[in-house]
């Protein structure tokens, strides 16, 4: 625990009657991403803004970078870089002139801030854009800025709140590659996000937070084997066939295959058979389909698993408390 | 760098990034140019013949000094719908998060309002002399009432930040900063004469502080009898200042958590 980038113990954070944080413990060795997933409401951003100094906490202990966030809170913030929610950039002021800023107030110095901007403008693709006010900037170039602005000082230790919602796929991809390369060059991040797949695909382990609670924790794959392994799924051409097909395949599986509206699902026992087997024997049995797959879990099936809701009912249920 | 030498520095970065968004918010010009001199011409062709001001040939000349005054208290409405609006962006939290002095923001900000001050005060002054008002006192005396405008107008930009730090939004904020002003620069010296209200509003126009700033801008700017308004005034500003820097940092610092 003590050479972790972020080492956090029994956080607690109350709001009035809401126990927004009820003692998380998380932990990430440095170099590592770690997702906090959770829907909306959950206590992520609570989570964030104690951990960059923002908030005070309750009780329980958080060290970032070594430092306490509480009693080292003025000597780890030059060590920490946050990207918001919603992207905090000045919109009335340049690409340019809003790194800049951030570089002097990090205390880079006059040249070495300049330098930087230029640089981060550069490797974000801002270079043409660097003196046009960011309120011209899309959506995507102003998370770009944003998350240009939380490494002027190349922090080790790197908090990004949802940093694509509300992305378009594209830039959302441009993101999670300038994250990922990041985290390669030694960077420690810790990354909220209400989506799966986000997490699923950037962070080395996770921390599903619903309720201020961490529910469940481990690697995106030792989640997902909590759900059980690869399941093939099969959509028929014809619903008529439906019977033929379930009998076609049921030697290669251990429970009888399931089928409802022309797809059939069913786990595959790798012992019995893969996905090659499963086109020959319905091929045999002349059932045509129009499409073949092998579905993984997805921390979707994680998620409703864990706390028996999708994570969008959990967010619509937080809507509405 | 020692501390104070951060402070110094952190304080002229945030003025340097407010006055570069002035000219690029045009919109916002409109408070502290157009909306004061309507305010003069209303009260100059409206309501001037109906109000007598014994002591003085013309209206214009007892009324600039109020309206500027007011005009200032005005300016604090720039620093609060610009803290307002950082706040509601994001911008605030991404301050906090940084190693820079705790007060920089906030002095960098209302240090930044001084500047469309000075623009409102220039526009006032040029319309006040477009409307007939003369100044009768000495060049010496004029230039130390517009300091003196402008120390009670950065006071104001202090108030008005620790009500946009306790506000939850920036129309919260200005709806919060016209209870203020209304009030207090109405029931004063500025518009009229405190002898002609009825007792109790009469008492509270004269201890009321903004009466003592516009008796000293009058003392200064057109040489009616000052008494001890100008320090006293000047003592109001500082002990403003003062009180609400304090607060407003220590407001600050404590998470201005949404």
């Amino acid at each position: 625990m003590a050479d972790a980038a972020i080492a956090v113990e029994g956080l607690r954070k109350r709001f009035g009657d809401v126990q927004a944080l009820c003692g998380i413990d998380l932990s990430a060795p440095p170099g590592t991403i770690l997702g906090l997933l959770g829907p909306n409401g959950a206590g992520k951003t609570t989570a964030v803004r104690i951990l960059t100094t923002l908030l005070p906490p309750d009780g329980g202990t958080a060290r970032v970078a070594g430092l306490d966030v509480v009693r080292d809170a003025a000597a780890l913030r030059a060590r920490i870089g946050l990207a918001g929610q919603y992207a905090a950039v000045d919109e009335n002021l340049t690409g340019f002139e809003n790194l800049d800023m951030v570089g002097r107030l990090y205390h880079l110095g006059r040249g070495p801030s300049r330098e930087r901007a230029h640089e981060l403008l550069e490797r974000f693709s801002l270079t043409d854009a660097a003196n046009r006010l960011a309120k011209t900037y899309s959506g995507g170039m102003r998370r770009r800025l944003d998350l240009a602005a939380a490494l002027v000082a190349r922090p080790p230790v790197l908090f990004l709140d949802e940093p694509t919602t509300g992305l378009d796929p594209r830039s959302r991809l441009q993101l999670w590659e300038t994250i990922e390369a990041r985290v390669a060059a030694g960077t420690t991040v810790l990354l909220t996000t209400q989506y799966l797949d986000e997490a699923d695909r950037l962070a080395d382990r996770i921390a599903v937070i619903d309720h201020g609670t961490v529910i469940a924790e481990g690697t995106p794959d030792e989640l997902k084997s909590r759900v059980g392994g690869e399941r093939l799924e099969v959509t028929l051409e014809s619903y008529d066939q439906e019977q033929a097909a379930i009998e076609a395949l049921a030697p290669l599986a251990d429970e009888r295959p399931k089928c409802d509206h022309g797809i059939l699902v069913m786990p595959l026992d790798k012992s019995r058979g893969n996905i090659a087997e499963a086109v020959r024997q319905l091929d045999a049995a002349s059932v045509r389909i129009s499409d073949i797959a092998l579905r993984r879990p997805t921390l979707d099936d994680v998620f409703i698993s864990l706390t028996g809701r999708a994570a969008e009912e959990a967010e619509e249920e937080e809507a509405a408390a | 760098m020692s501390a104070l030498a951060h402070t110094v520095a952190d304080t002229a970065v945030v003025a340097k990034r407010n006055l570069l968004r002035i000219p690029r918010q045009p919109d916002l010009w409109v408070s502290f140019t157009i909306q004061p001199v309507i305010f003069v011409v209303l009260f100059v062709y409206v309501f001037g013949g109906a109000i007598s001001t014994p002591g003085y040939d013309d209206y214009v000349d007892f009324l600039m000094p109020g309206i500027i005054v007011q005009t200032m208290s005005f300016g604090g409405f720039v620093t609060a719908i610009g803290l307002s609006d950082d706040l509601r962006k994001g911008l605030i939290d991404r301050f906090r998060s940084l190693p820079m002095a705790r007060s920089a923001v906030l002095a960098g900000r209302t240090l930044a309002d001084v500047a469309t001050n000075t623009v409102s005060l220039v526009v006032m002054v040029v319309v006040g002399l477009l409307v007939g008002f003369n100044f009768t006192s000495s060049p010496l005396e004029v230039v130390a009432g517009f300091g003196l405008l402008l120390l009670f107008g950065y006071a104001f930009s202090w108030i008005f930040a620790f009500i946009a730090l306790n506000a939850s939004s920036a129309e919260g904020a200005q709806a919060l900063g016209f209870i203020v002003i209304f009030p207090l620069t109405f029931a004063s010296s500025a518009f009229v004469p405190p002898e002609s209200m009825p007792a109790g509003v009469e008492e509270f126009a004269k201890a009321n502080p903004i009466s003592t700033v516009v008796d000293a801008t009058r003392a200064l700017l057109v040489d009616a009898p000052a008494g001890n308004d100008v320090w006293a005034a000047l003592l109001w500003c500082i002990g403003l200042i003062a009180v609400f820097a304090t607060l407003s940092v220590y407001r600050y610092k404590r998470a201005v958590s949404s």
